[in-house]
């Protein structure tokens, strides 16, 4: 094995106890920061009679309220800024669904601070200054983009910025180009690997080497699928655009989890339905407390995202951060079906790893008078299968079979042809729910 | 005597199959036979055509799922129980038939059929020994 890179080994390979005492100082400062200025965080404190002196141990940090995505749409566009309009050099936000975006506020040193994350979380996965980085994200108001950009300039990569979409020029550049790293969701990249391969391109003929993938949740199965796809070594970094984008965590090349940039956020997880935080290990939602942000800070932020956190410095990279496990899910694509709460990374498990179909799905939920249906759409690649009915069928039923036991639920299978399924080159739409649209 | 068929999936939607056979046609693809076999759900379509290697190009090519796989064809009177005689042969000797469609364009004298059977080797022999007319790949190009 080479040596181990890092991009700020003070910091990354830093002592628990050390790191730990560095937090709590941030943590107490950011507390008050944030009640100083910003009216939103002082009122919220003085309702409760809470002041910034009485969070003196990371035990007192419960007695914070937390800040929801509603509380940042409510205070739209800059009520949560904590520095003078002047001081904030970009912003960004993120596409709102329903109604208005949110929208973050870097000052200079955020700017800095975060390239700084993000080469950190580059060097790990194994990126170099050596590399040729095609960034496959979509440049504009969303930090993922521009996130890996300035992130991969400052450790000195050479940026392709090739944006999202038409995705034959993406395969081109690559190809072109010679790149050695790929940006991108990896619902796009397994895309872009089905269109080089139509391109007559096999994993040889480009010089990919190593995935950074994000934005969007990724399985084990649906990570092994576009490492086969392009030939690759793919890793998972999180963020999100509210926290700082990009930069939050990310995989080292032992994939033990996403270490954790602990110097600069304060991770907790609650229970989904308590909001009681959980122990070291235990499955919940992740909670993040920004130490260090100045134009946009957030206290006890709810990331809606499921995933358990390891705090043993075991890793033999030899970074101390701790680890969090991939996203599990989200709170928000949860749904609840025939009374079960299922989520699409549990029905992809089984889909990346059923033979015969292609690793893109859309699960379609719908209502037939006081009944929940779902149903599940695959597409068939395998031309093998053609020769019976029986054996389309046998399919269907594997594929049902396999949901029954991990779900418990009976789901409705739809074959379709190849490339039936709508490709973005954002975050996938899995989730199609239509029971509350004109339901009788 | 051992033939090509061309297989596709495809989804249960009205106008599928005429978007296909469109495929093959702007390619100057001749359909020779064509079955389709839909459930509620999904269908098969089957063809035998004049180039089945072009024909399996340029549908993968359309984002289609195909196959091409080995049938055999023989030439029938055209009239009752024209069929049943090759049937009964292969049941006697105990080869399995998995489906059956018939030609299109066929001279008006004759039924030309498509048989998909486990063993065509087999098949093929046993038909030719009692007499059946067989129709090879040339044979389908001139229809
Ligand atoms: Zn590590």
């Amino acid at each position: 094995m080479a040596t181990i890179n890092y991009w700020q080994k003070e910091i990354e390979t830093m002592k628990r106890s050390e790191l730990e005492a560095l937090q709590l100082e941030r943590l107490k400062y950011i507390v008050k920061y944030c009640y100083e200025r910003v009216p939103f965080y002082q009122k919220r404190f003085d309702s409760i009679g809470l002041k910034p002196e009485d969070i003196k141990s990371f035990q007192d940090v419960e007695k914070i309220p937390f800040t929801t995505k509603d509380d940042i749409r409510d205070n739209y566009p800059f009520g949560l800024f904590a520095v003078p309009q002047k001081q904030i050099v970009r912003m960004h936000a993120s596409s709102g669904t329903t109604g208005k975006p949110t929208v973050v506020g870097y000052t200079r040193n955020d700017l800095d601070t975060w390239s700084d994350l993000v080469a950190r979380l580059c060097v790990a996965a194994g990126a170099t200054d050596e590399d040729i980085a095609q960034i496959s994200f979509g440049y504009g108001l969303f930090t993922g983009a521009l996130g890996l950009h300035y992130g991969l300039e400052k450790l000195g990569a050479s940026i392709v910025p090739a944006s999202s979409g038409n995705t034959e020029k993406q395969v081109m550049l690559l190809k072109d180009f010679g790149a050695t790293v790929l940006v991108a969701t990896p619902s796009y990249a397994l895309h872009i690997g089905e269109v080089a391969r139509d391109m007559g391109y096999t994993p040889d003929d480009l010089k990919l080497r190593l995935g950074l993938f994000g934005s969007e949740g990724c399985t084990e199965e649906m990570r092994s699928a576009v490492e086969e796809s392009l030939g690759i070594f793919a890793t998972d970094n999180y963020g999100m655009s509210e926290l700082i984008g990009p930069g939050v965590s990310g995989d080292c090349e032992f994939r033990t989890g996403m270490h954790i940039a602990e110097d600069h956020f304060y991770p907790e997880i609650v229970d989904r339905n308590t909001l009681k935080p959980l122990g070291e290990g235990e499955i919940g939602e992740l909670v993040i407390t920004t130490l260090t942000k100045e134009g946009f800070p957030l206290l006890r932020y709810r990331t809606k995202d499921i995933t358990k956190i390891n705090y043993t410095p075991d890793c033999p990279c030899g970074r101390t951060g701790a680890r969090m496990a991939k996203i599990m899910g989200r709170s928000d694509d949860m749904f609840k079906i025939k009374g079960v709460n299922v989520f699409p990374s549990q029905i992809e498990s089984v889909l990346v790893t059923t033979p015969h179909i292609g690793p893109q799905y859309q699960l379609i939920l719908t209502r037939t008078g006081f009944m929940d249906n779902i149903e599940v759409v695959v597409e068939v690649v395998d031309g093998s299968l053609l020769e019976r009915y029986a054996e389309l069928e046998k399919l269907e039923n594997s594929i049902r079979h396999r949901l029954q036991t991990v779900l418990g639920l009976d789901c409705k299978i739809t074959l379709k042809e190849p490339r039936s399924i709508e490709r973005t080159a954002g975050k996938a739409k899995r989730v199609v729910d239509l029971r509350n649209k004109g339901t009788i | 005597m051992i033939i090509k068929q061309i297989s596709v999936f495809v989804e249960n939607k009205s106008g599928r199959l005429a978007q296909i056979t469109k495929v093959l046609a702007d390619n100057n693809v001749d359909i020779r036979a064509l079955s389709l076999a839909d459930t509620t759900k999904f269908g098969i379509l089957r063809f035998i055509v004049n180039e089945p290697e072009r024909a399996e190009k340029v549908l993968r090519d359309a984002d289609l799922t195909v196959s091409i796989t080995d049938v055999i064809a023989v030439s029938v009177e055209d009239q009752p129980g024209g069929l049943s005689r090759p049937l009964r042969i292969l049941d006697e000797k105990g080869i399995n038939v998995e489906y059956i469609y018939a030609f299109v364009g066929a001279p008006h004298d004759k039924a030309f059929v498509i048989l998909r059977v486990d063993d065509n080797e087999k098949a093929v022999k046993e038909l030719q020994a009692c007499g059946i007319p067989l129709l090879c790949t040339k044979d389908i190009t001139k229809i």
